[in-house]
């Protein structure tokens, strides 16, 4: 009795055992992955210093001769500036977020006091449908159907009409800032909008019943009552959806022309971000003699990783545990 | 106020229905036995026409292979978060990095999986590489959907097989994670959803090939469907911009099969 009881006490300690080191893979990923862009950013880190954050130009000067700077060999003229994706990523994700924002809490609303029962939670599947279309097909769209209406017809009238305000005048393009901006607020509106719908939701009767008998309208009730009761879950939202749209890679890549060393003076500019600029560059970076294209590339990576991991901190603080992730909204078990 | 709203649902709705819409129309036009069958004939520069064949064998590898990974280490993880834990520092600390996972640039992974993989392990561009670059990006989702699965599951469940002398692994295998499944079904099924839609942590990581898998996981570039949108959309000519619209069918549709049938598990299992 006593053996088999200390044998059945060993089973549960193996199974815990090796539960939490499966567990631990999560610990051990994060380790991975930013040991080794330390390790292929560190050469860029100390040839470019702190140039590499206020540098337009970002040229691997293939075409000149192998040096060596600060004991890592570089190509001579090479100059390694991140500003022109640091910005690009910054401006589409914030222009994605302006748009995406009132967007995802206009359908938020809508889904939790305006429309019947049946309709919102069929509404709520398709909203919920956007989140899984793959970001390429997205850019793909942007390509084919939304730049070239944004090029033949939105952005003409913008230019003409308003003109007057700065960075909305000028020459347009239809693939740019404007087209990425659009294309990442509609990646952005399910996350969003599925949290904001669950906080919500969870607003307690009696505040609405308190309201109700005041002689609250509906309107009144959703603007004074519901929304700040799930005012920090929706700005954790926010906070989630610029998480995203800050990483985005493939979707920009179709749309937004893949500039390089021009800063974006209107909302119609070719743009770049991190992400994707890594994306398309990354193969002939690999062609690099001296290296130091890839080891630039990894430092980029470093700074997406930092920008996307405050974000992520930030909303999480922000949004009360059982909000957190897109996953769970899904898990209704 | 309440038509602002309807404006704002229908802004929502109408480029989804346009993607839609778009994708199921011009892929029905392009599809065919042979297109589904055959492998890409012509690389980037010349002419590429054929079928998608390889990317379809491929992803179908990447995915079997990337879940077979994922959900072993995200599911027994999950176990020990709900179970073991006890909600310790240690927990709270895995579950922190497992969201920092999940927030992060597929980009970002997919560089580090090309360093990690491809260069030190030497493994080459291959599925190997490429699938565990994936499980990467789809571990957070199987390990947090199958903790708050079993989080749900009521406690007297558990106190009654303690009081019927069960211990605790007899209780969580065959009492706890049969309440919890449908919920651990649908994260591994959105993980897989999330893995079919990754495209650039593949581009580094698999290449790209023309040719169906052979069955070698190392030193063996291999397709994928997700490569074919990116690259062939870009491409001047009428029959890759079909391989294109195909590859986002196919995508489309295995995507709204497995959202369909995630829910269809939820509901049907969830009252058992």
């Amino acid at each position: 009795m006593k053996a088999g009881g200390s044998w059945r006490r060993t089973a549960d300690r193996v199974y815990a055992l090796v539960s939490a080191l499966l567990g631990s893979s999560a610990l051990l990923f994060l380790f991975m992955v930013l040991a080794v862009l330390a390790v292929f950013g560190v050469p860029s880190i100390i040839v470019n210093g702190l140039n590499f954050f206020t540098t337009v130009i970002w040229n691997p000067g293939i075409s000149t001769t192998l040096t060596t700077i600060r004991g890592f060999p570089a190509m001579s003229g090479a100059s390694y500036g991140m500003l022109v994706f640091f910005s690009g990523t910054l401006i589409s994700s914030g222009l994605a977020l302006l748009i995406g924002a009132p967007l995802s809490l206009g359908v938020a609303i809508f889904l939790t006091s305006v429309a019947p029962k049946r309709l919102s939670t069929s509404l709520s599947f398709f909203v919920e449908l956007l989140a899984g279309i793959p970001s390429v097909v997205f850019g793909f769209w942007g390509f084919l159907v939304l730049a070239p209406l944004l090029f033949n017809y939105v952005e003409p009238a913008m230019a003409q009409y308003l003109g007057f305000i700065p960075g909305v005048g000028g020459p347009v393009y239809g693939y740019g800032l404007l087209a990425s901006g659009l294309v990442l607020s509609l990646m952005i509106v399910p996350i969003v909008s599925a949290i904001s719908r669950d906080a919500m939701a969870q607003t307690p009767v009696e505040l609405k019943e308190a309201g109700m008998a005041l002689g609250m309208t509906n309107w009144e009730i959703t603007r004074k009552v519901v929304l700040p009761y799930a005012k920090t879950a929706i700005i954790g939202s926010l906070v989630l959806g610029l998480g995203r749209a800050l990483g985005e890679t493939m979707a920009v890549v179709l749309v937004s022309q893949s500039a390089l060393n021009v800063l974006p003076k209107t909302l119609y500019y070719p743009i770049n971000t991190l992400s994707a600029f890594m994306a398309v560059t990354f193969d002939s970076a690999l062609t690099d003699p001296s290296g130091m294209e890839v080891n630039a590339i990894a430092e980029l990576a470093l700074v997406l990783f930092i920008i996307t991991t405050t974000a992520n901190i930030v909303a999480r603080l922000l949004v009360r545990r059982g909000f957190i992730s897109s996953a769970e909204h899904l898990v209704q078990v | 106020m309440t038509g602002l709203t309807v404006f704002s649902i229908v802004l929502v709705l109408v480029p989804l229905a346009d993607i839609i819409y778009l994708f199921v129309i011009k892929g029905l036009e392009v599809i065919s036995w042979p297109a589904l069958t055959t492998i890409t004939v012509g690389t980037g520069v010349e002419f590429v026409g054929g079928g998608i064949s390889n990317a379809i064998s491929g992803t179908v590898v990447l995915m079997a292979l990337a879940t077979a990974i994922t959900v072993p280490l995200g599911l027994l993880g999950g176990i020990y978060m709900a179970e073991f834990s006890n909600n310790n520092k240690f927990s709270e600390a895995l579950r922190f990095v497992s969201d920092v996972l999940a927030g992060n640039s597929s980009m970002v992974v997919g560089l580090a999986g090309y360093f990690i993989f491809v260069l030190y392990f030497g493994w080459g561009y291959s599925a190997l590489a490429g699938a565990l670059t994936l499980s990467i990006l789809m571990f957070p989702y199987v390990f947090r959907t199958t903790e708050l699965a079993l989080r749900k599951v009521p406690d007297d469940i558990r106190e009654g097989a303690r009081a019927l002398g069960s211990t605790k692994s007899t209780t969580i295998n065959r009492l706890t994670l049969r309440f919890a499944m449908p919920g651990i079904l649908t994260g591994i099924l959105l993980s897989v959803s999330i893995g079919l839609s990754e495209t650039a942590p593949l581009l580094f990581t698999a290449s790209f090939s023309n040719y169906n898998f052979n069955g070698s996981f190392l030193h063996t570039p291999v397709g994928f469907l997700t490569y074919i949108v990116y690259v062939y959309s870009q491409l001047p000519s009428n029959s890759a911009h079909n391989l294109a619209y195909l590859s986002s069918f196919v995508l489309i549709t295995s995507i709204l099969l497995i959202n369909i049938v995630a829910r269809v598990v939820v509901r049907r299992f969830s009252k058992v």
